[in-house]
C-alpha cells in the first residue's frame, strides 16, 4: 500500500482546499464562494451516501433525493410549528428518512436492475407529488423557514462560516463512516451481493436483510444532507427532490468514481463547479473565436456538459478517481 | 448402517412440459462418496439446485442429519452445513482469491451485522482462508484478481470455498467440467483427500474419475432414477448401458 500517490495527493490538496474556502471567502469578501462550497459540500454528502448502495452494492437507486426532501420538510415544518431545537429535528429527520428508505427499500430490493431504478424513481415521485400537496407547508411553491436549527447557543448556525465548518465535518464524518463501512464484515456482504448474490446466499448469507440495512444507512445520511441544504437555503420546495436531482446525485458518483469512497466528492465538486462556471466559459470562448458578445450561448452550457459526462463514463469507468489511479481501464 | 446424513424422499420438479426430477430417491451416509450420474439434461444440477435450496421442489421431502429443510432457503442450509460447488463456476469475479474464500469463511462466525471493525486484517478470516486455499494448492495465488485466473484455477476455487464454509456435506456439481487430463487427475487425487474428511454427493460426467472415487453410484436418466448400487453392480447393469452409453460408451467400457 502506497499513501504518496497522484490521486491521494489531489485528494489532500481538495479536502485542504475546501477546509479553507471561509478564510479565503472571508478575506478576500467573496462570499458567493462560500455559498458555492457549503452546498458542494452538502451535496457531497449526499453523493457519498447514494454510493454507498449504488457504487459498492449495487443498488442503483434513482430516487436518493427524495430523502433530501425528507429531511429538509421534517426540519422545515417543525421550524414552523416552532420547534426549533436541532436536538429534536436532526433526530427526527432521520429517524423519518429511515422509515421511508425500510418501507421503500424492503420493496424496492425484491426486484433488480432497471426494475429497481424505476421503482426507487416511483417512491421518489410519490414523495415528491405529497410534498405538492402539503399546503400547509407550501405546497408546489415550497415552504421559507425563518429559523435554522438552534443547538442551545452551543452552534450557532446562522453565523455562515460555522455553517460552512458543520457541514464540512458532517462530510468528513460520512466519508470515515463509509470508509469503516465498506471494510468491515458488513460491507463485505454489501460488496459480495453486488458481485454475486446468488453465491452470496449458497454460502450462507441471507442477503436481503444485509442490503436493506445499507440501503436505510444511505437514506439517513442523505437525510442529514437534506437537513444542511434546507438549513443553508432557509428554504425547502418540492424541487429539492426532483428527479432531476436524483439524477445528478448518480452523476456526481459515476463521474467522480463509485468504486472509491472519495470518488463521489470529486464528482460532485467537479460536476458542480462545471455547472457554475461552465456558462462563463463558453461565452468567453465563444466571445474570442467569434469576436462578437456570446451571451447567449452560456444557456447552452448543458450541451457541452452532456458530452463531457459521456467521454468519461465511455473512456473512464472508474470516473475521475479511476483516472487519477490509473485504474481507468477497469 | 449407519443413518443417511442427506435423504431425500420422493422429490419431483418439473419446469413446464419437461420433467427435470421424478420422484427421486436418494441418500447420503456419513463417509460416504454417492456419485450422480447421466445423460446431459438428465436433471442432476436440479437435483442439485433442490437439496442447496435454490429451487423448491414441487413435492417430495428433503432431510438433513433427520430435520426436514425441504422449506428452508438456501443460507439456512449452508448455515447447517450443506456447502455446495457450481457447474458453471460461480465466483466473485472482480475480487482476490482470498476474498473469495474469505467470504466463504466470514458466515461461520455468525452473523455479519459487525460495521465498524476492519475485515480485511482479521486472523479469524484469513487464517483458515488461506489453509482452505493451499488444501486446493491455491495458495500462492491469493492475491490474484479471480477474473484474471484460468478455468483450472477456477474450479480448484470453487472447491476451496466449499470447503472454507466448514461443510458437513458437499454437493459437488461437475468438479472437473472443463479440465485437461491433468488437471483432471489433480482433482481426482483432492477429492479422494476431501472424501476422507466429509461425507461427498458429487455430480460427474468424468466415468473414470467416478468409477475410481464412488462408494455408491446412481443413475438419473429424464429426472428418474434407473439405477444405484456400488460401482460393480452399475457397471454390469444392463439398462444402465442402454441408457447411457449412446453418449459415453468408450471411457464407459474402458472405466
Ligand atoms: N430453470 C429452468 N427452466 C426450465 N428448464 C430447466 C431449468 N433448469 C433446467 N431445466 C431443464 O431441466 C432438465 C434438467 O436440466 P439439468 O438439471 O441442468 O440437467 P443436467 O445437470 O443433468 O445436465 C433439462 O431438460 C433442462 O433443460
Ligand atoms: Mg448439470
Amino acid at each position: 500500500m502506497r499513501f504518496v500517490t497522484v490521486r491521494n495527493i489531489v485528494v489532500a490538496a481538495l479536502l485542504i482546499f475546501l477546509a479553507l474556502v471561509p478564510i479565503y471567502s472571508t478575506m478576500s469578501g467573496n462570499m458567493f464562494l462560500m455559498t458555492l462550497f457549503t452546498r458542494i459540500v452538502i451535496l457531497a454528502i449526499a453523493a457519498v451516501s447514494l454510493n454507498l448502495i449504488m457504487g459498492f452494492g449495487g443498488m442503483v437507486s434513482f430516487g436518493h433525493a427524495a430523502y433530501l426532501g425528507i429531511g429538509g420538510y421534517v426540519f422545515g415544518s417543525m421550524a414552523t410549528e416552532g420547534i426549533t431545537s436541532g436536538f429534536i429535528q436532526w433526530p427526527l429527520a432521520l429517524a423519518v428518512c429511515a422509515l421511508f428508505a425500510l418501507i421503500t427499500g424492503a420493496l424496492s430490493l425484491r426486484t433488480r436492475g432497471v426494475y429497481f431504478i424505476m421503482i426507487t424513481l416511483a417512491f421518489a415521485q410519490m414523495i415528491y407529488y405529497v410534498a405538492v400537496s402539503l399546503d400547509k407547508y407550501g405546497g408546489d411553491d415550497g415552504l421559507t423557514i425563518y429559523t435554522r436549527s438552534q443547538f442551545a447557543g452551543l452552534i450557532d448556525l446562522s453565523n455562515r462560516v460555522v455553517f460552512y465548518y458543520v457541514c464540512f465535518a458532517s462530510l468528513l464524518g460520512a466519508i470515515y463512516l463509509v470508509w469503516r463501512i465498506v471494510n468491515s464484515r458488513f460491507g463485505m456482504v454489501i460488496q459480495g451481493a453486488r458481485s454475486n448474490d446468488r453465491r452470496m446466499q449458497s454460502i450462507g448469507f441471507p442477503t436481503y436483510r444485509y442490503r436493506l440495512t445499507c440501503f436505510v444507512i444511505a437514506g439517513m445520511m442523505c437525510g442529514l444532507a437534506g437537513v444542511l441544504l434546507a438549513n443553508q437555503a432557509d428554504f425547502i420546495s418540492p424541487a429539492t427532490m426532483h428527479w432531476t436531482r436524483s439524477g445528478d446525485l448518480i452523476v456526481m458518483a459515476v463521474l467522480g468514481g463509485m468504486g472509491s469512497v472519495i470518488g463521489p466528492v470529486l464528482g460532485a465538486v467537479a460536476l458542480l463547479v462545471l455547472e457554475e462556471t461552465l456558462p462563463h466559459i463558453i461565452s468567453v470562448i465563444g466571445g474570442a473565436l467569434t469576436g462578437q458578445s456570446m451571451a447567449a450561448a452560456r444557456e447552452y452550457w448543458a450541451l457541452v456538459l452532456g458530452p463531457m459526462l459521456l467521454l468519461v463514463v465511455l473512456f473512464a469507468r472508474g470516473g475521475i478517481d479511476g483516472i487519477l489511479t490509473g485504474r481507468h481501464r477497469g | 448402517m449407519a443413518d443417511a446424513l442427506l435423504k431425500v424422499e420422493g422429490i419431483s420438479k418439473r419446469f413446464g412440459g419437461v420433467v427435470a426430477s421424478d420422484n427421486i430417491h436418494i441418500d447420503v451416509r456419513p463417509g460416504e462418496l454417492h456419485a450422480i450420474i447421466g445423460p446431459n439434461g438428465a436433471g442432476k444440477t436440479t437435483l442439485i439446485g433442490q437439496l442447496a435450496g435454490e429451487l423448491a421442489p414441487d413435492s417430495g421431502h428433503i432431510y438433513f442429519d433427520g430435520q426436514d429443510i425441504t422449506a428452508q432457503p438456501a443460507p439456512v442450509r449452508a448455515a447447517l452445513g450443506l456447502a455446495r460447488s457450481f457447474q458453471i463456476t460461480s465466483l466473485f469475479l472482480d475480487f482476490k482469491a482470498l476474498t473469495n474464500v474469505v467470504l466463504a469463511v466470514q458466515p461461520n462466525l455468525g452473523h455479519s451485522f459487525h460495521f465498524w471493525a476492519d475485515a480485511r486484517n482479521e486472523p479469524a478470516l484469513i487464517e483458515p482462508a488461506l489453509a482452505a486455499l493451499k488444501r486446493v494448492g491455491l495458495e500462492h495465488r491469493a492475491a490474484v484478481t479471480v477474473a484474471n485466473m484460468s478455468h483450472g484455477e477456477h474450479r480448484q476455487l470453487e472447491l476451496a470455498m466449499a470447503i472454507a464454509n466448514r461443510p458437513r456435506l458437499l454437493l459437488l456439481d461437475e468438479p472437473m467440467a472443463g479440465l485437461g487430463p491433468e488437471e483432471s487427475s489433480r482433482m481426482v487425487a483432492m477429492l479422494r483427500e476431501l472424501k476422507r474428511e466429509y461425507p461427498i454427493l458429487l455430480v460427474e460426467h468424468d466415468m473414470e474419475a467416478v468409477f475410481a472415487l464412488a462408494d455408491r453410484i446412481t443413475v438419473l436418466v429424464y429426472g428418474r432414477v434407473i439405477a444405484s448400487g456400488d460401482p460393480a453392480t452399475i457397471r454390469a447393469n444392463a439398462e444402465v448401458r442402454d441408457a447411457y452409453l449412446g453418449e459415453q460408451d468408450e471411457e464407459f467400457v474402458d472405466g
